[in-house]
C-alpha cells in the first residue's frame, strides 16, 4: 500500500511537472521577438495553419527571417480570459468583437482596436445556417421549422460560446421580422431553446453531439463549421439550409498591443493581420469556408456562399448592448429558461 | 478538510515540547504549505466577493438559477456518494477478502478514475451513454437515457469518486479481526449477523470518512460532468458549470459569489458528516 501511494504520488508530480514545464516552454517560445503567438477561437484551426504557412513565406522574402508563428484554440470567452489573465498572445483572431473589448477593457490593447484595420477589423466573415441530416428527414426550410413538436434543435449555451451568440440574434432577428413584436420574438426563443435537448458548453462540442453522438435534427451553425462537418463525413452525409434570414457574424482580430511592444513582436503581428486582406489570403479564407471580403475572392468562392438576407450587431446596438439585453444575468436568454427578472 | 476534522480532538492551546525535535521547522512549513495550497486561493476568492457587499452577494446568490443549479449539484452529488457508499464497500470487500485470478489488476484499476484526465472520462462516458452508444443502445429500449439527462451527472460522479469509498475502507476490511468473526460464530451468530452486528459497525467510521470525501469530489467535479450532463438551466446544469458560464462572460463577481456560496453548501455539508462521524466513533468505540 505505501508502495503503491509513493508511486502515484510521484506519477502526480511527474505529471505536474511535464505540464507546468510545457506551458513554461510555450510562453518562453512567444517570448521572442520573431514568434508570434495567435491565440484564437475553435473553428479557425484549419484556416490558420494554411495561413501561417503563407505568411512565414511571405514575411521570409520579405525579411529573410523566418517566423515562427503559432496558435492555440479555445473558446472564445475562455481564450479571452486566459489573454486577460496572461497568456501572453501577440494576436487575438476570436469569435466577437465583445471578447477582444473585454481585453481592451484592462488596457492590453487600444480602446480604438476596431477602427484599424478595414471593415471594423473583421478581414473575413460567416453566418449561420442549418445543418440537417441527409435527405432532410425533418423538412426544415427556415427558423419557423425549428419550434415544431417532435423537432430536436442543437446549439451550444450562448453564455459559454461566444459564436452561440450569434445564433441566438439571427434567430430572434428572423422573429422579430416575422411576427412583429419583442414579446414574440422572446416567445419564439422560449420555444426553441425548448426544443435543444443539450446544451453543450462549446461549438464543438455541440457539432460532437450532432455529428457523433447523433442527437438532434438540425445544428445552428456557423457556416463554415458547417461545412467542415460535411467536409469530414463526407458528401451525402449532412445538408446545409440556409434560412430567409441570418445574421452576419463578424469574427474580428486586433494585436494585443501591451504584450506586442514587450515582445518586440509589433512589427510583426500588426503585417500578420494586415496581410489577411491581401488576396491570396483571402483566396486562403475562402478555401476555409469563412466569407471573404475581397471582391475576387467573393466572385471565386460565389457557388459555395449562396446570398441570403444578413443582420448585422449594428442592428442591435453592438455587442455591448446586445450583450447586456440577452446574454448578461437576468437578459433575454436567461428569461427563456425561467430566471427572469 | 476531513483529515484535519475527524482527527482526535486537540486541546486547543501550544502543547508543551514533544520530545520529537523539528516541531518549529515542519511547523512554520506546514503554516507556509496551507497558506499558499488552501488558504490563499480561497482567501482572494472571500476577498473578491467581500467587494459586492452583503447584499449585492445574496442578491446574486438569490437566483432562482443559482439556487437551481446548486439544487442539481447536490442531489445528483448525495445520489453518487450513496450509491457509491453501496457499491464501493461491495468492490473493497471483495477485493480484500478474497483471492481470485486477476485480483491486483481489478484492485489497481480501482485508481484508475484518479489518474485518468476528467474531460477523457466524460467523453468516453457520453460516448458509451449516448442513445446510439453500447449502453445507451441497451437502456434505450427501456425508456431509460442516461447521457444529457441528470442521471449523467450521476454516472460520470460515481466515476470520478469511486476510489475514494473503496480505497478508505479497504485498509479496514483488511484489519477485521478473524478472532472476532470466530467468536461471534461459535457464539451461534449467522453470516448476516456477524456482517451487521460485529463488521459493520467497525467499517462505519471509514465509509463515512469515504463518503465524506467523495461527495467533496462530486460537489467540485467538473471536467467529466459538463460532456454528459445536458447542461440545461436548472434541470442538468450544475453549479460549477455556471461558475464557468460567469467567467465567459467576464463576470467575476458573479462567478466568485457563485464559488463561496459552493464553498460554504460544502463546508457545511462535510462538517456534519465529521460530527455524524465523531458520532458514530464514540458510540462504538471505533
Amino acid at each position: 500500500m505505501t508502495d503503491l501511494t509513493l508511486s502515484r504520488r510521484h506519477a502526480l508530480a511527474f505529471a505536474g511537472g511535464a505540464f507546468a514545464a510545457s506551458t513554461i516552454g510555450r510562453v518562453a517560445q512567444a517570448a521572442d521577438a520573431n514568434s508570434l503567438l495567435n491565440v484564437s477561437y475553435d473553428p479557425t484551426a484549419g484556416l490558420y495553419a494554411d495561413y501561417n504557412e503563407m505568411f512565414a513565406d511571405y514575411w521570409q522574402k520579405k525579411t529573410g527571417v523566418t517566423p515562427k508563428l503559432s496558435y492555440s484554440h479555445g473558446g472564445s470567452g475562455a481564450q479571452a480570459r486566459a489573454v486577460i489573465e496572461g497568456l501572453p498572445a501577440d494576436v487575438v483572431t476570436l469569435a466577437l468583437a465583445y471578447d477582444i473589448d473585454a481585453i481592451a477593457k484592462t488596457g492590453l490593447i487600444a480602446k480604438d482596436w476596431q477602427s484599424r484595420l478595414p471593415d471594423g477589423s473583421t478581414p473575413y466573415t460567416s453566418t449561420i445556417v442549418f445543418l440537417v441530416r441527409a435527405g432532410n428527414p425533418k423538412g426544415i426550410k427556415d427558423w419557423g421549422d425549428l419550434v415544431k413538436p417532435g423537432v430536436q434543435v442543437i446549439t451550444p449555451n450562448p453564455e459559454t460560446s461566444g459564436g452561440a451568440r450569434w445564433n441566438v440574434l439571427a434567430a430572434y432577428a428572423w422573429a422579430l421580422k416575422t411576427y412583429g413584436s419583442p414579446d414574440k420574438a422572446k416567445a419564439y426563443l422560449h420555444a426553441l431553446f425548448a426544443n435543444v435537448p443539450v446544451l453543450d458548453t462549446g461549438s464543438h462540442g455541440a457539432t460532437l453531439t450532432f455529428t457523433q453522438r447523433k442527437i438532434g435534427d438540425v445544428l445552428l451553425a456557423w457556416e463554415n463549421e458547417a461545412f467542415l462537418s460535411i467536409k469530414e463525413a463526407g458528401a451525402g452525409s449532412y445538408e446545409i439550409i440556409v434560412p430567409s434570414l441570418s445574421i452576419l457574424a463578424e469574427p474580428p482580430v486586433s494585436v494585443v498591443d501591451k504584450n506586442a511592444a514587450k515582445h518586440g513582436t509589433t512589427a510583426l503581428a500588426t503585417a500578420y493581420l494586415k496581410h489577411l486582406y491581401t488576396p491570396e489570403a483571402q483566396d486562403i479564407i475562402g478555401k476555409n469556408f469563412y466569407r471573404p471580403r475581397d471582391p475576387a475572392a467573393v466572385a471565386k468562392y460565389a457557388d459555395q456562399f449562396p446570398k441570403l438576407q444578413l443582420t448585422t450587431i449594428k442592428q442591435f446596438g453592438g455587442w455591448q448592448q446586445a450583450q447586456a439585453k440577452f446574454f448578461a444575468t437576468g437578459g433575454i436568454f436567461d428569461q427563456v429558461y425561467g430566471n427572469g427578472s | 478538510m476531513s483529515a484535519s476534522l475527524s482527527a482526535p480532538r486537540a486541546q486547543a492551546r501550544w502543547r508543551p515540547h514533544s520530545i520529537l525535535p523539528g516541531f518549529r521547522p515542519t511547523f512554520i512549513i506546514t503554516l507556509i504549505w496551507l497558506g499558499a495550497m488552501v488558504v490563499g486561493p480561497l482567501g482572494v476568492m472571500l476577498w473578491f466577493t467581500a467587494g459586492l457587499g452583503w447584499s449585492g452577494f445574496l442578491a446574486i446568490i438569490s437566483q432562482p438559477r443559482v439556487l437551481g443549479d446548486l439544487w442539481v449539484s447536490l442531489w445528483t452529488a448525495f445520489t453518487a456518494s450513496a450509491l457509491n457508499a453501496v457499491f464501493g464497500l461491495l468492490v473493497a470487500w471483495v477485493l480484500t477478502r478474497y483471492r481470485f485470478p486477476g485480483r491486483r489488476i481489478a484492485d489497481a484499476m480501482v485508481d484508475l478514475p484518479f489518474a485518468l484526465p476528467t474531460a477523457v472520462a466524460g467523453i468516453a462516458l457520453s460516448t458509451l451513454y449516448a442513445p446510439q452508444g453500447w449502453m445507451g443502445a441497451l437502456l434505450a429500449p427501456l425508456g431509460l437515457q442516461i447521457a444529457f439527462k441528470p442521471a449523467g451527472i450521476v454516472v460520470a460522479m460515481m466515476f470520478v469518486s469511486l476510489p475514494f469509498i473503496v480505497r478508505t475502507v479497504q485498509p479496514v476490511i483488511d484489519d477485521l479481526e478473524p478472532e472476532q468473526e470466530e467468536a461471534a460464530r461459535l457464539m451461534g451468530a449467522s453470516a448476516l449477523q456477524i456482517f451487521w452486528r460485529v463488521q459493520f459497525p467497525a467499517i462505519l467510521p471509514a465509509l463515512l470518512t469515504g463518503l465524506t470525501l467523495a461527495l467533496a469530489r462530486c460537489l467540485g467535479e467538473y471536467g467529466s460532468i459538463i460532456f454528459i450532463a445536458g447542461n440545461k438551466p436548472m434541470v442538468s446544469e450544475i453549479l460549477p458549470l455556471l461558475i464557468v458560464s460567469q467567467l465567459d462572460q467576464f463576470d467575476y463577481q458573479g462567478a466568485t459569489a457563485i464559488g463561496t456560496l459552493m464553498l460554504a453548501v460544502s463546508f457545511l455539508l462535510l462538517f456534519a458528516i465529521n460530527l455524524l462521524q465523531a458520532w458514530v466513533r464514540r458510540r462504538h468505540g471505533g
